[in-house]
């Protein structure tokens, strides 16, 4: 499968869905399924994406939460997925594009090309794991945690950049989620 | 009634009292009752950590989801967290980190002296403004004003907490805790 079709088909008629996108590639994949300001892109803090969308998805039970992110990614930080099976928050999705490469760096092979299993660690910390096929659905719906590992072809393909002014993408995205009060708090 | 407050009660007080929702920590002896009071705590959620470094991200999603959060931590934490103090800076997100001392006053474990000496450097060094409380009684007001600052001002302010107040001497003491 090709990432950027990956990431376009689980942000279609993506809704009021909130998106925490991991550093490096899946931004960009993000970005080209459209730039939102219901998206923080992370430019930086190489392993926080799923705990960024843990505390996104205790702070908001009633919305539903995606965290897009890459296999290099995920493994830096291996233990978010402990903590959130702890937390078992109901609306959070995690979702892992692995194409078993470090992009940004020379396409240096990562753990996962040598057989560490992603989705394995995932149901052993007690997150539910399901295939790319029913991602769409647990999305918007059902109580998770859900995880789920899509196996990517490694391929170079063009940058599509978001905004990297850091305060500027908090503030935009609390705006779209807490309305004007958001400045005001 | 009638007694004083003990630290880590008025601690719970003004993070309560400021509408803290969430509360990230990874344990540590000198922060037993804090973290006790945060889980017994109806409107807090208190999230056990596998590393500091993870309650930086979840202080930053609660933010993004519109609630305040606070991190507990012992001072070998703040190096696990170096790098990821790079986007609270960069995005201005507002965090109050309260960092238990060890290898300062009195440290038996000499394996703590490195880090807890670069405590303070590092952290000011990542542009988060440090406050330091070395007496019981300070600890409530310093907490308060920490609070405001990183909630009023998108500040990251870090409080010490003096191994003095921690009053922990030995291993056999520390085990028996």
């Amino acid at each position: 499968m090709k990432r950027r079709d990956a990431v376009q088909q689980l942000l279609l008629d993506r809704g009021e869905l909130l998106v925490v996108a991991g550093l490096g590639s899946t931004a960009w994949d993000c970005t080209a399924a459209g730039d939102s300001a219901l998206t923080f892109p992370m430019w930086g803090a190489m392993g926080q994406a799923a705990m960024i969308g843990l505390g996104l998805a205790l702070a908001q039970p009633q919305r539903r939460v995606l965290v897009i992110t890459g296999d290099g990614e995920a493994l830096m930080g291996l233990g978010a997925f402990a903590t959130i099976g702890v937390q078992q928050p109901a609306n959070l999705t995690v979702v892992v594009i692995d194409n078993e490469h470090y992009g940004e760096t020379g396409m240096q092979q990562t753990h996962t090309a040598h057989g560490v299993d992603l989705a394995g660690i995932a149901r052993a910390c007690g997150l539910k794991v399901v295939a790319f096929e029913e991602a769409r659905n647990v999305i918007h719906q059902g109580a998770g945690p859900h995880f789920v590992v899509v196996k990517v072809e490694a391929e170079k393909i063009p940058l599509v950049l978001p905004p990297r002014e850091g305060a500027l993408l908090k503030a935009r995205f609390r705006r779209a989620v807490l309305g004007p009060n958001a400045d005001l708090d | 009634m009638g007694c004083k407050m003990r630290w880590p009660e008025a601690i719970h007080k003004e993070l309560s009292g400021a509408g803290v929702r969430v509360v990230g920590y990874v344990p540590d002896a000198g922060h037993k009752r804090l973290i006790e009071l945060c889980h017994t705590d109806p409107n807090m959620r208190a999230v056990v950590l596998s590393t500091e470094e993870e309650g930086i991200g979840l202080a930053a999603g609660a933010w993004l989801g519109g609630q305040k959060s606070a991190l507990l931590m012992q001072s070998s934490g703040v190096g696990n967290i170096v790098n990821v103090l790079g986007m609270v800076r960069e995005c201005r997100f507002p965090l109050v980190t309260l960092v238990t001392m060890r290898g300062e006053q009195g440290e038996f474990n000499p394996w703590q002296v490195p880090m807890g000496q670069a405590v303070r450097p590092v952290l000011e060094a990542m542009g988060t403004v440090v406050q330091y409380a070395d007496k019981a009684e300070e600890v409530a007001p310093i907490v308060n004003a920490a609070l405001r600052l990183a909630y009023n001002s998108y500040a990251s302010v870090a409080v010490l907490i003096s191994q003095r107040l921690i009053g922990i001497k030995s291993f056999q003491e520390q085990a028996a805790q």
